[in-house]
């Protein structure tokens, strides 16, 4: 599935379209590394409002990325996950290490 | 009442990552006409999904010429059971696999939340494993639609 990459007021976006899942992380980690890589965006905003379907391999890719991010100085913040996609970030705790904005109650 | 299967599945696939989305697709197909929730669904498709990436992953050490096995039964008092068996390396110590946040492969950007997941995503959750002899993930969830 095809991943769209956006530059906005110094922000990278990143929105993923279709599932993410094991498959899917292991593209998806280097299209991600690669752009952080060429732009060097003040932050990275991970737009999941066409990701249908995550699972535990994507709180790996959101969690590494936001690693990696953090040593740089790079913000990481998650737009738009939807129902499902807010339930297994809440229950991974990553909520309390990722700001998170447009959430679906 | 005795309870009853309605429709059993059973299917073999190999251990390639691209079977993931394929056990997902097969097994929402399966439930498809009990009419489950949008969240029972969504619930179904994570678990199976998890588990299916640890049969891979872990199991098999993504060794692609080995298969995985999925069946699912439902049943007549709307109960939904889905098994996936690998016969992979095993788990050595279950309770600490199923510990959240517990990993071998943090390398790998792993989590260690698949058994949580498959945990509260299912009403129950049976994980038998032997090391050197493979794992079987039991999975059971209740469709909402039945018990009207």
């Amino acid at each position: 599935m095809p991943t769209d990459f956006k530059i906005q007021d110094g922000a990278l976006i990143v929105a993923p379209s279709g599932e993410i899942d094991h498959h899917e992380t292991k593209r998806l980690r280097e299209e991600i590394d690669r752009e952080i890589e060429r732009c060097v965006p003040e932050r990275v905003v991970f737009d999941f409002s066409r990701t249908s379907f995550m699972d535990s391999s994507g709180l790996g890719l959101i969690l590494g990325r936001y690693r990696k991010a953090s040593e740089k100085g790079i913000e990481v913040v998650i737009a738009n996950p939807g129902e499902k996609i807010t339930r297994i970030l809440k229950m991974a705790g990553v909520d309390k290490l990722i700001s998170i904005k447009g959430v679906v109650k | 009442m005795k309870r009853e299967k309605l429709n059993e599945m059973k299917m073999k696939f190999r251990a390639l990552s691209s079977n993931e989305g394929f056990a997902r697709i097969v097994t929402t197909a399966f439930i498809m006409p009990y009419s489950p929730t949008v969240e029972e669904l969504a619930d179904i498709k994570t678990a199976v999904s998890e588990a299916v990436t640890n049969a891979i992953v872990h199991g098999y050490r993504s060794n692609g010429d080995k298969y995985v096995s999925l069946t699912a039964v439902m049943y007549s008092d709307g109960s939904l059971t889905v098994s996936i068996s690998d016969k992979g390396c095993g788990i050595p110590d279950i309770h600490k696999a199923m510990e959240p946040l517990f990993t071998t492969d943090a390398e790998n950007e792993r989590t260690g939340m698949g058994f949580s997941i498959m945990e509260t995503f299912t009403d129950k959750l049976r994980v038998v494993s032997r090391v050197g002899e493979g794992t079987r993930v039991t999975m059971t969830k209740r469709l909402s639609v039945f018990s009207k």
